[in-house]
């Protein structure tokens, strides 16, 4: 089962032709990951690395009957991207791109109101469901079938996350990096909801950073719904306030968005949080009692 | 409220660095939008102050320390001059003075330049503001009637004086929204006009210049009843500055620190701290987790340094070259975990950098991922002295410990 990626996933790549795309796309496809196509405006018709290459992936989709895209096109473009992709009503869109510009990521917010496309990220590491499809950057070979989701603002400490549930004997089921920008498509809340009604999830480490007040409207949605377990660590416990410019951040956020207020909600919420980024695969085994 | 921690610029330590200008550039992005602002021109010497102030004509002119943090007035960055004598006077004082404000931190600022205004009959002190709210994932105008004062300690104290407008992008500021907030504080029929006009220049300004933050406090209402931001404080998304070439020129390298400064051109994202353990790491969440466990440890970090993902050998040469500036540094804790970043290549990076720079602090190296084995081979056969360590815990543990013994050896001698 998993969510949102399995081995009947069909993905197309849209900058496949890219450096970052081409490798990548060759290495979900080394994982299992059944990529069938990619897109990049002007060089519809041809091929590349064997994959057939469209001009749009209204095209792609009509053609190879893909049901999910993974982004790797640079900033200035990605957001237009991510727009087509929705236009084109692809299930599954998981942005790469990092940098892309704020208001940017305001119209592609706007713009996918009510339509059925799902976004990951941007600034993202991907999703990845073990030992069956990868979209993104996660490497394949640290992850192990189980029944631990992961879901992530941060990349590499995805990557720290699956090794720890792999030093202890575990796997996952699916992990998902949902990226830490100001404006992201896939909340801490939609994961938390994917693995609640996916059988194969028994438990799950949700990630946090400093910032924004996500992790606490994740921890009121744990205490109401969510019954799995769930190990959480939240990064920049010990970010420096630095210096400071204007205060309308600090009012809009309602809260400050400081590790301390994320890591209390989530405790409050019966979630086994953790100080330490060296104890999130400890905790789960304990919390399991294996 | 010196307790409170502004979003707008944490958003440096998780992933969105802006770019920050001084108040009279910001008054001129925001005049060009159609903002009404106060006439006044920059100088960075007296007798230059003094042509101005007499161009402005008026008898009373205001001298403002130009620096990139608030809180300016209560450390005497911001005087009313009643002469040209005063003006050339209070210039003279404010120019090279280090100015401490609740927001520049005990360091403070060099000030270098200063902006003399013109003085005005003000009869009322607003506030408006414009970001980009997280949760409803749209911008945010805040406005409030307490204008003038510490916001942050209004809305803390009374909420209630604080309005909000969520703003629809797709649309844009609708005009029964800028009235709501103009009757909200109690502005009259005409100032409500006056109100809705300056609101939608600078929506328009926070749009079409991709700020992150746009803050005029005060918005000051005339005895004559015009409206005009008499301060100013705008910021830029760093990530749309490519589509804006005029406003990166406004960067004033001054204000920032010179190592942030060298790192930004390698891309590597360095934010200077207090302690004595350099850090080198991958990914932004991964460096802040790397932070929180020297500080487990019982260590204190000397910055936070994030390679990237995608990192090369010069890259890390770079970044370990920029860590080493900071005198501070008593050893250094490397952590990468590499997915695209191969772990071979980070140990060959590092093994040239460290034999290039003479390193002789303490070096822990934890490394997972991509080629682990073949980057401890290197790190090995290398004939440089590097404790490794298998877990960021244990990572931790040593890299505090090998600070501690490297600074009493230091000490000792």
């Amino acid at each position: 089962m998993a969510v949102l990626l399995d081995r009947n996933t069909r993905l197309i790549v849209q900058g496949l032709t890219g450096r970052e795309g081409t490798f990548h796309a060759k290495a979900a496809a080394a994982y299992g990951t059944k990529v069938v196509g990619g897109v990049t405006p002007g060089k519809g018709g041809t091929t590349h690395e064997g994959w057939s290459i469209f001009n749009s992936v209204h095209d792609a989709v009509r053609e190879t009957g893909a049901n999910a895209t993974v982004i790797f096109v640079p900033p200035p473009f990605a957001a237009d991207a991510i727009m087509e992709a929705t236009d084109a009503a692809i299930p599954l869109a998981v942005c790469i791109t990092e940098g892309i510009p704020t208001i940017d990521m305001l119209k592609v917010t706007e713009f996918m109101q009510g339509k059925k496309t799902r976004l990951i990220g941007p600034n993202c590491p991907g999703v990845i469901t073990a030992g069956q499809a990868k979209a993104g950057i996660i490497p394949g070979h640290i992850c192990k079938e189980g029944h631990i989701g992961i879901v992530s603002k941060s990349g590499t400490l995805t990557y720290e996350a699956i090794h720890q549930v792999g030093k202890i004997g575990m796997g996952q089921t699916t992990c998902i990096g949902i990226g830490g920008d100001p404006l992201i498509g896939t909340s801490h809340i939609d994961a938390l909801k994917l693995f609640a009604d996916d059988p194969e999830t028994e438990a799950v480490i949700m990630i946090g950073e400093i910032g924004g007040t996500a992790e606490q409207e994740a921890a009121a949605y744990i205490k109401a719904h969510f019954k799995k377990p769930v190990v959480g660590f939240i990064a920049g416990q010990t970010a420096p306030p630095g210096r400071r410019m204007g205060h309308a951040g600090a009012i809009i956020a309602g809260g400050q968005g400081t590790a301390k207020e994320k890591m209390d909600a989530l405790a409050a919420a019966g979630v086994r949080v953790v100080k330490s980024p060296a104890d999130m695969g400890a905790a789960m085994k304990e919390i399991l009692g294996r | 409220m010196s307790g409170c921690l502004d979003l707008t610029n944490r958003r440096q330590l998780t992933r969105q660095p802006s770019v920050k200008i001084h108040e009279y550039q910001a008054k001129s992005v925001l005049a060009r939008y159609g903002v009404p602002v106060p006439r006044g021109e920059v100088a960075f010497a007296p007798s230059e102050a003094a042509d101005i102030a007499r161009r402005l004509g008026g008898e009373v002119c205001v001298v403002k320390a130009q620096i990139h943090a608030g809180g300016r007035g209560k450390g005497g960055g911001v005087k009313l001059a009643r002469s040209i004598g005063e003006v050339e006077q209070f210039t003279k004082d404010m120019l090279g003075m280090t100015l401490v404000t609740h927001q520049t931190g005990p360091e403070g600022k060099k000030v270098g330049r200063v902006l003399i205004e013109e003085g005005l009959a003000i009869d009322r002190e607003l506030y408006l503001s414009i970001v980009i709210d997280r949760a409803s994932a749209s911008p945010v105008v805040i406005a409030s009637a307490a204008g003038g004062m510490d916001i942050e300690e209004v809305a803390a104290t009374h909420p209630e004086k604080i309005l909000r407008e969520v703003i629809d992008a797709g649309v844009g500021v609708v005009p029964f929204q800028a009235r709501k907030l103009a009757f909200g504080m109690g502005l009259d029929g005409a100032a409500a006009n006056k109100f809705a006009k300056v609101l939608h220049a600078i929506y328009t300004a926070f749009v079409e210049t991709d700020a992150s933050m746009i803050e005029i406090n005060p918005l000051i209402l005339t005895k004559d009843g015009n409206l005009l931001a008499l301060d100013a404080k705008v910021s830029f998304d760093d990530n749309a500055l490519y589509r804006h070439p005029d406003l990166k020129d406004l960067r004033d390298l001054s204000e920032e620190d010179p190592l942030e400064v060298e790192a930004s051109k390698f891309s590597l994202n360095y934010i200077r701290l207090d302690g004595n353990i350099g850090c080198m790491v991958n990914g932004a969440g991964l460096a802040m987790a790397t932070m929180d466990i020297i500080k487990l440890a019982g260590g204190e970090p000397a910055n936070f340094l994030d390679v990237g993902g995608g990192a090369n050998a010069e890259q890390i040469r770079n970044a370990f070259k920029i860590l080493m500036s900071d005198a501070n540094v008593k050893a250094v804790l490397i952590n990468i975990f590499g997915g695209i970043l191969r772990c071979d290549v980070l140990a060959a990076g590092v093994v040239a950098a460290v034999k290039e720079l003479s390193v002789n602090v303490p070096i822990v190296v934890r490394m997972e991922g991509t080629n682990v084995e073949e980057g401890k081979r290197i790190l090995r056969d290398s004939g440089l002295k590097f404790s490794t360590a298998d877990s960021m815990g244990e990572a931790a543990d040593k890299v505090v410990a090998q600070a501690a013994a490297f600074k009493a050896d230091r000490e000792a001698k």
